[in-house]
């Protein structure tokens, strides 16, 4: 005889809890050291997370002034005479804007490429391996081959000259050039992946109005992967935020934002500075400066804008962004 | 002129399709009804048949040397409406997809033949042309991710080579979403995004979009396919609608459905072409026994 779910007894409600399991004081020790493993392993990097966070965030806030943000950089002997961060804020923000500028493009276009025409095929595998060279190379080789580059005479217009005139190859466009690199392969892979998640029928029904590919492209598909392409320029953004050789070797490093030349933008575009990563250097104790404690105000500045960004990137991901299409 | 306007859209009794409005640009064609019993459930529409718009002729069509279509003729009148019935892998959808030379965008597809557009062999119109000329609407209902005016008037934009502007495409982006039946659901906020549209309003926004350019044929895949059975009757009655100005062709699974909506019937069964002949012909007396047995149900 069946019996029916109305038939048994209800005096217990419905439960969630697991029935009994076999306990792992029972396992053999190896099986015990693994789960141990386990579990010690994500609590550490936990703590770990939370003790660089927190560090960070009581070094920093000591000495994080509003007025911290707003002034000049200074030369000075004693920690009260070095002035604010306000210069190297901008050199970060106007070297990510150079730096997303260029490699928007690059990035876009190549995927596209890659995902709707890709034809050859070993012409698609070589612009695909292509692309994983540059994100595989460490940023202080790309650093050094973007100074041997902008080093050359005839980029010496691009870059930053010193009284004498011999061409130093640091200049704004020169980092910015290299930081283009560092953010290309994230902005390429978020771009690519979208428009090959793009389901098929998509381009059918354009093509079926009378619509060319490049059409097709511009106007749906491009349109339907833009929460992607957010999501890669907010990763690229972090990555330039954070790179520091190519600031070392190709901005100059100079306390001030320094102009070259006449022309209003050309000339910022041709001088030197610094961002938050390398003024953290700088005046860390390893570096020559005088400002400890405003190294680490800025180094708590760096993490917050990173942490910010990953926090946008989980949400665009998650939709919550790009919900009102 | 205004037509058919017994009940507006809110309640309606279960079962029985909705009755909406539509409204005609242009008077239907004035053609006496043919005296013929089709369906004496529903009163038979009155024909429309005109010139002849498609001409199929000898097409086959192979897909990596495994045949799917096997030398196929048929002719596509305007004003009526063809269904292609028969079981699934008989090559209906890839003979449709070939009329506007969606075929060719599979690498392996091979063709052999000729489809005549008015005289034109459609291989030596430029592509974009022709589809413009041949629309198509798809078994799932895809609406891009814009508005419900881009979806619109995405397919009349790029047409001209100059971007013409909103105020100019306003009139002809309402007028294709009347046609189809949608505007009255739709007229609020047109500045909607296209995908919160129930399924149903989806598939007459892609048919709105897909006839906004004024084609000459309309290919329909399956419209129906997924959707529940009132958008179904909506539909139905929309390609009943439309063929007085354009020829249809559409693909269905659903006999019932052929039987409602076709004034001609092609059944194929692997790649072949079974029968072709008028919906009564098909349905009522089929010379093959393979239709037969198809239409009465024994095998598909």
């Amino acid at each position: 005889m069946s019996v029916y779910a109305s038939q048994l007894e209800t005096g217990s409600p419905p439960s969630t809890k697991r029935g009994r399991r076999s306990s792992p004081w029972t396992w053999r020790w190896r099986d015990r050291l693994v789960l141990a493993c386990a579990w010690t392993a994500g609590l550490g990097l936990c703590a770990i997370a939370a003790a660089i966070v927190l560090y960070m965030g009581y070094r920093g806030i000591q000495y994080l002034r509003p007025g911290l943000l707003f002034t000049r950089p200074a030369i000075g002997q004693s920690q009260t005479q070095t002035g604010g961060i306000l210069d190297p804020l901008i050199g970060t923000a106007l070297l990510t804007l150079i730096g997303i500028a260029l490699a928007f493009p690059l990035a876009v276009a190549c995927a596209v490429w890659i995902a709707e025409y890709g034809r050859p095929i070993w012409l698609a595998r070589m612009v695909e391996s292509s692309i994983e060279i540059v994100a595989g190379t460490p940023d202080i080789v790309l650093a050094l081959f973007g100074l041997s580059i902008f080093q050359l005479g005839l980029f010496a217009p691009l870059s930053f000259r010193a009284e004498g005139g011999g061409v130093y190859g640091r200049s704004f466009i020169a980092a910015g050039a290299m930081m283009s690199l560092i953010a290309l392969p994230p902005l390429f892979a978020a771009t690519r992946d979208g428009l090959q998640a793009v389901p098929e029928h998509m381009r059918e029904a354009a093509f079926a109005l009378g619509k060319t590919r490049i059409a097709t492209i511009r106007r749906v598909l491009l349109g339907s992967v833009r929460s992607n392409i957010a999501t890669g320029v907010t990763l690229g953004v972090s990555r330039i935020i954070g790179d520091t050789a190519i600031v070392l070797l190709l901005l100059g490093e100079t306390l001030h934002i320094e102009t070259q030349g006449p022309v209003p933008v050309a000339n910022l575009l041709r001088g030197t500075g610094s961002t938050l990563t390398s003024y953290v250097y700088d005046n860390s104790p390893a570096g020559e400066g005088a400002a400890p404690q405003k190294a680490y105000a800025a180094a708590f500045v760096l993490l917050v804008f990173v942490l910010g960004l990953n926090l946008l990137v989980d949400k665009i991901g998650n939709g919550s962004l790009s919900s009102s299409v | 002129m205004r037509f058919v306007a017994d009940k507006l859209d809110g309640e309606y009794e279960a079962g029985v399709p909705p009755v909406r409005t539509i409204v005609l640009d242009r008077p239907p064609v004035p053609v006496a009804p043919p005296v013929r019993e089709r369906n004496p459930l529903r009163e038979p529409a009155p024909s429309t048949a005109g010139a002849e718009r498609l001409r199929v002729s000898d097409l086959s069509i192979s897909y990596g040397g495994v045949p799917a279509v096997k030398s196929v003729s048929l002719s596509i009148h305007q004003g009526e409406v063809l269904a292609l019935i028969g079981p699934s892998g008989c090559g209906k959808t890839t003979l449709l997809r070939t009329l506007n030379r969606l075929t060719e965008l599979t690498p392996s597809a091979a063709r052999a033949g000729q489809v005549l557009l008015d005289g034109e062999d459609i291989h030596e119109l430029v592509d974009t042309t022709l589809r413009a000329r041949v629309a198509m609407v798809f078994q799932q209902p895809n609406p891009f991710p814009m508005s419900i005016f881009d979806n619109v008037a995405f397919a009349l934009r790029e047409q001209s080579r100059k971007r013409p502007r909103r105020r100019e495409l306003e009139p002809l982006v309402i007028d294709a979403l009347r046609r189809a039946g949608l505007y009255a659901e739709v007229s609020g906020d047109l500045d909607r995004p296209a995908l919160r549209l129930s399924g149903g309003q989806q598939q007459r926004l892609c048919i709105a979009r897909a006839i906004a350019p004024r084609p000459e044929v309309l290919l329909m895949d399956e419209p129906c396919s997924a959707l529940d059975p009132i958008s179904t009757g909506v539909i139905e009655e929309l390609i009943g609608e439309l063929r007085r100005e354009l020829a249809v062709v559409i693909v269905t699974h659903n006999l019932a459905q052929a039987r409602r909506v076709a004034d001609k019937v092609a059944f194929m069964y692997l790649g072949d072409l079974i029968e072709y002949g008028t919906a009564d012909e098909v349905f009522e007396q089929p010379r093959a026994p393979r239709t037969r047995d198809y239409v009465q149900g024994t095998f598909g």
